[in-house]
C-alpha cells in the first residue's frame, strides 16, 4: 500500500537516527520508516500501514519532550506531525482556533499576537514545540499558574485512533457532552492516538501586567515567601524562582539586571484590570519585604519587563557555558514545602558531587532541579541518576508527585509504582486499553511494563512485579 | 475502619449500585434502572488548606457545608449546583457553574479522587497537588461521568481566592456589546432581549466597570436571573422563555431537551471507556447521557 510519495517517507539510516531521539538524554530507541503525513488522511494511512505490517507507531512533534515520550521502541513506524503547521481558523468572537498538530507554539503567539488574544501554555521550550505536543503532554509553562495548563485550554481534539478512526473530542464551547474523552486523551504522551486538529481556547489578553523582581540573600526566605504570597489571596499570573547558578549563568548575557550576589531572585507577575493589579503590587511588595526581600523592582516598562522574562527563559540555553550536559528533573511538591525540599535537593547533588541548579515555576511548587554534567567524566552518569532519584523520592516523601509537566514516557515510569498502587495502575491501564486494545500507539510508555525499550537501559530498568 | 473503607465496602463486588447525593439532578442521564442499590458517600470536610489552595472533602458533602467551611478564609470552589446538591453530585453531573469564564471548568477543579472502582476495590485518581501529569489524566474523566466508571468517596478540589466584590447588571442591550467594553465578565446571560452580565473581582476595578455598563444602558440587580431548570445545547436561536450563557453555548429552558447527538465512533470509543472500567455494566446502570447519530 501507498500512503505517503517517497519524498515525505523514509527508511535511510540517518533519519531513522536521528528520530531515536527527543529532548531527553535516552540514548538506545530505534526508529523504523519515518513518515511525514500533511493530512488527517496521511495519519490514517501511516497507522493502518503500521498494523498491516506488524509494527507499532509511535506519534512525534517537535521532540523536545524531556522524558523520552517519542523515543521509538523496536522500530515503530514515526508518525511526525511538524509538516502538519498549519493555523486552520481563528474564531476571535467565540475565541476558538482551530490549527494543526505541528503549529510551533510561539508562531501561534505570533499570529495571534495584536489581536487581544493568546494561548495560555507558554513552555520553555515554546520556540520549538508544537501544539500536538503540548497536547500529548499536557504542557505548562510559567503562565499557566493562574491560567491552568494545556488541558484547561483544549476545547475539542481530532484524533486518529490506533484502529485508523477519526474522531472528533469534544466540544468548542462548554462541557463535555457524556464521557470527557478530550480530557482524557490530553497528557496521554501519544499512547491514546495521534491529533490531527485541535481547537485551543484563546484568553483575552489583560489590560494590565506588572512584573516584580525580589531578591534574596536566603533561598529559604525566597521560597517561604511564595507561599506567603498565595496565602495572602494572590494568585500571579507567574511566580518563578530562580536560584544564585542561574543568575550567574544568566546575568552577563542578558543584563536583566539580576543582582549577581542574591541567594536567589523570584519573578511575580500580577495582571488583570488596573485597580486589582495596582492593589497586589502593594501586597506582594509587603510580602517580599517583611519575607526577607532586599529589594523589590517593578518593571517600569515593556523593555524592563521582556528583559526579565528573556533571563528566565534563556536559562537553559545560558547553562551550556558551565557543563556540556544537563539531566533536568521535574516534579511538584506542596508549595508550603519549598523550602525544606530545596535544602534536601541541594545535599543530594552535594552528596554525589554534582552542580546543581534550580530555576522553576515556585507558584505552584513544580520544581525543575537542573544537574549539570559531563557526559565524558567516566562514572559521571550513574551519580546524576542516583541523585536523580533520591530526587524524586524526597518529592514524593513531601506529598509531591512525579511529574508536573514534562510528563512520565520512558523517564518515569520505573518510579510510578512509588506513587500510585497496583489498583490506581490497573485504573489508569484500563484507560489506555479502552483507547488503544491491540497496544500499538506508543508502547511502553508511562505505564510500567515488564518489557524494555530498544536499546534503552540505564533509565529503563523497571523492577520486577510493578508492572501493570 | 474509617469512612472510605465503609463506602468501599457498601459498594461491593456486585450487584447493580449507584450513589445517592442530593437527589437534585437525576433528570441528567436519568435514573438508574430500578434495583439498584444505593449506598451513601462519605461526608465531611476533612482538611482544607489555604496556603495550598486545596481542600479534602467526603463526595457526600453538602455543597453548602462545604462553602461555610471555605467563607471564613476568603476561599472558593468552582462547584455550583442547586440547593441541596452535594459534591460528589457536581462532580458527577459535570455541569460548570455560571461563573466559568472567571472560575473555570468545573473539571478543573477535581485534583485527586479517591474512588471505589466496580471491582469493589479502591483506587486513586489524580495527585494531592496542584499541578500534576503523573500518568493519565483520570480526574478529566471522572467529572461528568455520571458514576459510570468508578463511584467517588472522598475528593480533593483545588480552591481560589474568592472575589471582593460582586453583582449583577441588566440592560436591553445586545451581549457583544459586554465583551467589548469588560475584561473577562463573570457571566453574561442572554434572554433574546435582556442581557444579564456578573462582574466581579476588586471593589475598585468593578466599580469602574459598573460605571461602563451604566453608559451602555445597564442598571444594578440584585442578583443572578432566575433560571429555567433544564439544559440544552444552543442551535442558534434562544427560545420563548430561555436563556444564553454567552461563550459556553449552554442554553437554560423551561422544559427537557432531547439527549444530544453524538458521533457513532465517539460513541463506540466511549462504550469502550465504560466496558473496559466496569465489564458487568454494575455501575449506574441506565443511566444515558447522550443519543447515538444514525
Amino acid at each position: 500500500m501507498e500512503v505517503l510519495g517517497p519524498d515525505r517517507v523514509t527508511d535511510g539510516s540517518a533519519a531513522r537516527r536521528l528520530y531515536s531521539r527527543d529532548g531527553s538524554i535516552i540514548e538506545g530507541g530505534r526508529a523504523g520508516p519515518v513518515c511525514f503525513p500533511e493530512t488527517t488522511g496521511e495519519v490514517v494511512g501511516c497507522v493502518q500501514a503500521a498494523r498491516v505490517h506488524g509494527r507499532a507507531f509511535v506519534p512525534r512533534g517537535a521532540g523536545t519532550g524531556l522524558t523520552g515520550g517519542s523515543v521509538p521502541c523496536d522500530d515503530p513506524v514515526m508518525i511526525v506531525t511538524t509538516r502538519m503547521n498549519q493555523i486552520l481558523e481563528v474564531d476571535r468572537g467565540r475565541r476558538v482556533a482551530w490549527v494543526e498538530p505541528g503549529v510551533v507554539n510561539l508562531d501561534l503567539a505570533h499570529h495571534l499576537a495584536g489581536s487581544g488574544l493568546h494561548f495560555a501554555p507558554d513552555p520553555s521550550s515554546q520556540q520549538a514545540c508544537t501544539i500536538g505536543g503540548n497536547v500529548a503532554n499536557n504542557s505548562g509553562g510559567p503562565h499557566c499558574l493562574a491560567y491552568g495548563v494545556t488541558s484547561a485550554h483544549v476545547a475539542a481534539v481530532e484524533v486518529v485512533l490506533s484502529d485508523g478512526t477519526v474522531v472528533v473530542l469534544g466540544e468548542e464551547q462548554g462541557d463535555s457532552v457524556g464521557l470527557d474523552l478530550r480530557g482524557a486523551f490530553v497528557g496521554g504522551e501519544g499512547t491514546l492516538g495521534v491529533a490531527t486538529k485541535i481547537a485551543v481556547r484563546l484568553t483575552q489578553d489583560p489590560p494590565k501586567v506588572a512584573t516584580l523582581l525580589l531578591d534574596f540573600v536566603e533561598v529559604a526566605d525566597a521560597a517561604t515567601t511564595v507561599s506567603a504570597i498565595i496565602a495572602a489571596g494572590v494568585l500571579p499570573a507567574a511566580l518563578e524562582l530562580m536560584d544564585r547558578r542561574v543568575v550567574e549563568a544568566v546575568e552577563p548575557f542578558v543584563h536583566a539586571g539580576y543582582p549577581l550576589d542574591a541567594a536567589a531572585v523570584l519573578i511575580v507577575e500580577l495582571d488583570g484590570l488596573p485597580g486589582g493589579v495596582d492593589h497586589e503590587v502593594g501586597l506582594v511588595t509587603r510580602i517580599g519585604s517583611q519575607g526577607g526581600a532586599r529589594t523589590v523592582r517593578l518593571a517600569a516598562d515593556d523593555a524592563e519587563r521582556d528583559r526579565i522574562w528573556k533571563g528566565r527563559k534563556s536559562a537553559f540555553g545560558a547553562i551550556a557555558n558551565i557543563r556540556p550536559d544537563y539531566y533536568l528533573h521535574d516534579t511538584v511538591i506542596p508549595r508550603t514545602k519549598l523550602a525544606g525540599v530545596l535544602d534536601e535537593v541541594y545535599a543530594i547533588a552535594e552528596r554525589h558531587d554534582l552542580l546543581v541548579m534550580n530555576v522553576f515555576h515556585a507558584g505552584d511548587g513544580n520544581l525543575h532541579p537542573l544537574l549539570l554534567f559531563d557526559s565524558r567524566e567516566p562514572g559521571v552518569m550513574e551519580r546524576v541518576l542516583a541523585a536523580g532519584e533520591e530526587i524524586v523520592r524526597a518529592s514524593l516523601a513531601a506529598g509531591g508527585v512525579l511529574s508536573g509537566e514534562h510528563g512520565i514516557g520512558l523517564e518515569k515510569r520505573r518510579f510510578m509504582s512509588l506513587q500510585f498502587s497496583p489498583e490506581d495502575l490497573a485504573a489508569q491501564d484500563a484507560l489506555r486499553r479502552a483507547f488503544d486494545p491491540d497496544g500499538i500507539a506508543n508502547p511502553l510508555k508511562v505505564l510500567p511494563t515488564g518489557a524494555s525499550c530498544g536499546d534503552v537501559n540505564a533509565l529503563d530498568i523497571v523492577p520486577d512485579g510493578v508492572w501493570v | 475502619m474509617n469512612a472510605l473503607d465503609t463506602f468501599r465496602d457498601a459498594v461491593g463486588e456486585s450487584g447493580a449500585v449507584c450513589v445517592r447525593g442530593g437527589g437534585t439532578r437525576w433528570a441528567v442521564g436519568g435514573l438508574p434502572r430500578p434495583g439498584t442499590r444505593e449506598v451513601v458517600a462519605p461526608s465531611g470536610v476533612k482538611r482544607h488548606d489555604p496556603a495550598e489552595m486545596i481542600v479534602s472533602v467526603g463526595a457526600g458533602t453538602p455543597l453548602g457545608d462545604l462553602r461555610e467551611v471555605l467563607r471564613p478564609t476568603g476561599q472558593e470552589t468552582t462547584l455550583d449546583g442547586p440547593d441541596g446538591c452535594t459534591v460528589g453530585g457536581v462532580l458527577a453531573v459535570g455541569h460548570s457553574s455560571l461563573r466559568r469564564a472567571r472560575v473555570g471548568a468545573l473539571t478543573d477543579a477535581l485534583l485527586e479522587a479517591n474512588c471505589v472502582g466496580a471491582n469493589g476495590r479502591a483506587f486513586t485518581a489524580g495527585g494531592p497537588t496542584v499541578k500534576n501529569v503523573t500518568g493519565y489524566d483520570l480526574c478529566r474523566l471522572l467529572v461528568g461521568s455520571l458514576g459510570m466508571l468508578a463511584l467517588m468517596g472522598e475528593v480533593l478540589l483545588r480552591t481560589r481566592p474568592a472575589p471582593e466584590h460582586a453583582l449583577w447588571l441588566e440592560g436591553e442591550v445586545e451581549p457583544d456589546e459586554v465583551a467589548a467594553a469588560c475584561y473577562r465578565p463573570s457571566c453574561v446571560l442572554w434572554d433574546g432581549t435582556t442581557t444579564s452580565v456578573c462582574l466581579e473581582g476588586y471593589q475598585v476595578d468593578v466599580v469602574e466597570e459598573v460605571s461602563i455598563l451604566r453608559r451602555l444602558g445597564f442598571r444594578e440587580v440584585g442578583g443572578s436571573p432566575v433560571l429555567p431548570p433544564f439544559r440544552a445545547r444552543w442551535a442558534g436561536n434562544v427560545p420563548e422563555g430561555a436563556v444564553l450563557e454567552i461563550g459556553t453555548g449552554v442554553l437554560h429552558q423551561p422544559l427537557p431537551a432531547d439527549l444530544p447527538l453524538v458521533d457513532p465512533a465517539v460513541a463506540r470509543l466511549a462504550g469502550r471507556v465504560k466496558v473496559s472500567f466496569d465489564p458487568t455494566g454494575r455501575l449506574n446502570p441506565g443511566r444515558d447521557p447522550y443519543r447515538e447519530a444514525a
